[in-house]
């Protein structure tokens, strides 16, 4: 145990005294945290929207007045058919296009409800799902103040939602879950493989080999660090995602920690496996990037809804273990789902996970007996 | 001659596939020995040192080191030292941190390294550069260090393997008087290189060619033998593999 030891306190020591790893630990997982927290913003200011005017009554003129009175909209386009409504979007400028009816005036008084049409710009969900929530409380403020006025019956004018490009807004919210799977994968994947490889370059891992140390105590004493430093990392990010965007986490944070372990030790498999195949740094950042970390990001869901893609990406990101943990602590963190809810991702993580250990326990091994000069 | 031996081994063959990489080796290292291993760049000397370092395992023969059979490697591992041909401290951390580092790996006491450390460097003039981290300090500081790592924590053996590949004429010279300094303590130095002249510095050398053995015996003995002015002359003339001429 006490060689153990003195062999774990030189890897924090690498670890500590290197600036690139120490930027690539903590520094990293802080800036995408604030990337994306900022990128997905919680306020709208004169946001561009575009109005079709169907009905040219007093109705439609004081509503497109208050909307254009409002801090949240600019109204920069008046439409006058449908059809401008698509190249309207494809411009891109207009966030969203708010649409009264023929008649809006007349349908109000005879049948005292009527249905404004809110179509916005979903490929930016998050904006669109604030114009149409700003856009609707708008609405519903003004039929209020009617309802003081006419007594008869309800007047309601009740909007009517339609998101554009991506119907289901399924992206919200996602980037915690999304940046705690691509740092983990960093830290443990890509930089334990790298600190395992940069051995071997070197060419002190033939003298680590000669040592006492038992070659699991080696490969053991060198993750671990890297396994410690994960959790450190999900900590900051969670507090990080807590204090400054007031996200937090529903479900349980133990079943949460747990999960992230258990991906940690899949990172850190993948990790040992990447190293007893490649013997330069460069090839094991490479093959990270291209297995784990581009799909990773890509096809896990993160970024791009899984729904929305080919059946094809669909069932190759199977196969990517960061899909499912991205399906674990998605739910986990944002609906407070439990285990029940998670448990055959679970399943099928950690049988990915006891995969890579026995494979690449199995390559080491024929690595260290083949490796001749 | 009844001398107590270091390394025994006998008919020690190493197969991979059909390719002999070590074919009937018999040779014995005595206790407190230099004994030199020579051969050209494929001839099995690695080979054959993993094996005695326990790295790697015979296909057949009886291999003892440090009187323990190869079957143990575990065991063979804590009693022997090791020095790699290529630079095997760790830039990154100073002087201190490395020996720390080998001595708690070879399951030495804290106690202990200090001990050693302060007498380790004073014999070799090093007290001022305990807090300096290895890359900072010139090359032929770090060779004599990463030596003197191999022995730190007093094994009954060290393989040395090339040692001196890529170091100036001056630093080699010191270097052997290092080696000598450490056999004359008892300690049994095994030592795999290319250059000749360092041939002559052993007191029994080994000439492989082709997977076999084909000299044995002190360097003057063997000049003699082969009617050789120096042991490169020698080597040349029977080393070389039969189906490569220059």
């Amino acid at each position: 145990m006490k060689r153990f030891m003195a062999f774990v306190r030189k890897e924090f020591l690498h670890i500590f005294r290197d600036v690139r790893t120490l930027i690539i630990l903590f520094g990293i997982p802080a800036t995408q945290i604030l990337i994306f927290g900022y990128a997905v913003r919680t306020d709208l200011k004169n946001a561009s929207i575009a109005v079709l005017d169907n009905a040219h009554d007093d109705v439609s003129n004081d509503l497109i007045l208050k909307l254009e009175a409002s801090d949240f909209f600019t109204i920069s386009n008046r439409l006058n058919s449908y059809d401008d409504i698509d190249a309207t979007f494809k411009k891109g400028k207009i966030k969203a296009v708010v649409i009264f009816p023929e008649d809006l005036a007349a349908l109000l008084t005879r049948d005292g409800h009527a249905t404004v049409s809110i179509i916005a710009d979903a490929s930016e969900p998050n904006t669109a799902s604030l114009v149409t929530g700003y856009t609707s409380g708008i609405l519903n403020d003004y039929s209020a103040a009617l309802t003081k006025h006419i007594t008869t019956g309800l007047p309601v004018i009740s909007p009517e939602v339609r998101m554009y490009f991506n119907p289901n807004l399924e992206s919200h919210f996602m980037f915690v879950p999304g940046v705690i799977t691509l740092i983990l994968i960093m830290v443990s994947a890509l930089m334990t493989s790298v600190a395992i490889v940069r051995e071997k370059e070197s060419g002190t891992m033939e003298v680590l080999l000669v040592s006492p140390l038992k070659p699991w105590q080696i490969i053991v004493g060198k993750v671990a660090p890297y396994f410690f430093l994960s959790l450190v990392n999900i900590i900051v990010i969670l507090l990080m995602a807590w204090f400054v965007f007031k996200l937090p986490v529903r479900g349980s944070i133990a079943l949460l920690i747990a999960e992230c372990m258990l991906y940690i030790l899949m990172g850190l498999s993948f990790g040992i496996l990447i190293s007893t195949i490649v013997d330069k740094m460069e090839n094991a950042i490479i093959i990270t990037f291209m297995v784990l970390l581009l799909p990773g990001l890509l096809l896990s869901g993160f970024i791009f809804p899984i729904e929305n893609m080919p059946k094809v990406y669909d069932y190759l990101s199977a196969i990517l273990p960061p899909r499912w943990f991205i399906e674990i602590i998605r739910p986990i963190m944002i609906k407070g789902a439990g285990f029940v809810y998670v448990w055959k991702e679970t399943l099928i993580l950690a049988g990915m996970t006891l995969f890579l250990i026995v494979l690449s326990a199995r390559k080491f091994k024929v690595r260290l007996e083949e490796s001749s000069g | 001659m009844d001398r107590e031996m270091a390394i025994e081994v006998r008919d020690l063959v190493k197969r991979f596939g059909s390719f002999t990489a070590n074919d009937r080796l018999t040779f014995d290292v005595y206790k407190g020995e230099i004994f030199g291993f020579l051969g050209a760049n494929g001839a099995g000397k690695t080979t054959a040192m993993r094996i005695l370092c326990g790295l790697s395992r015979p296909t057949s023969g009886r291999v003892t080191v440090a009187g323990i059979d190869s079957g143990n490697p575990e065991a063979i591992k804590r009693r022997i030292g090791y020095m790699s041909q290529r630079f095997s401290l760790y830039e990154d951390l100073t002087v201190n941190e490395n020996l720390e580092l080998y001595g708690g790996i070879y399951g030495m006491t804290m106690k202990e390294i200090r001990q050693r450390r302060e007498e380790l460097l004073q014999r070799l003039s090093f007290t001022g550069y305990c807090e300096t981290l290895i890359q900072a300090l010139p090359l032929g500081l770090r060779q004599k260090l990463a030596f003197a790592v191999a022995v730190f924590h007093e094994p009954e053996i060290v393989f040395l393997d090339e040692p001196t590949s890529g170091v100036d004429p001056v630093t080699r010279r010191q270097f052997w008087e290092m080696i000598y300094e450490t056999a004359s303590r008892g300690m049994t130095v095994f030592v795999t290189t290319h250059y000749m002249d360092e041939a002559e510095y052993c007191d029994r050398i080994t000439i492989m060619s082709e997977g076999r053995i084909v000299a044995l015996d002190s360097p003057s003995a063997l000049r003699e033998q082969h009617g050789t002015a120096s042991v490169e002359e020698l080597f040349v003339k029977i080393a070389r593999p039969k189906n490569t001429n220059s």
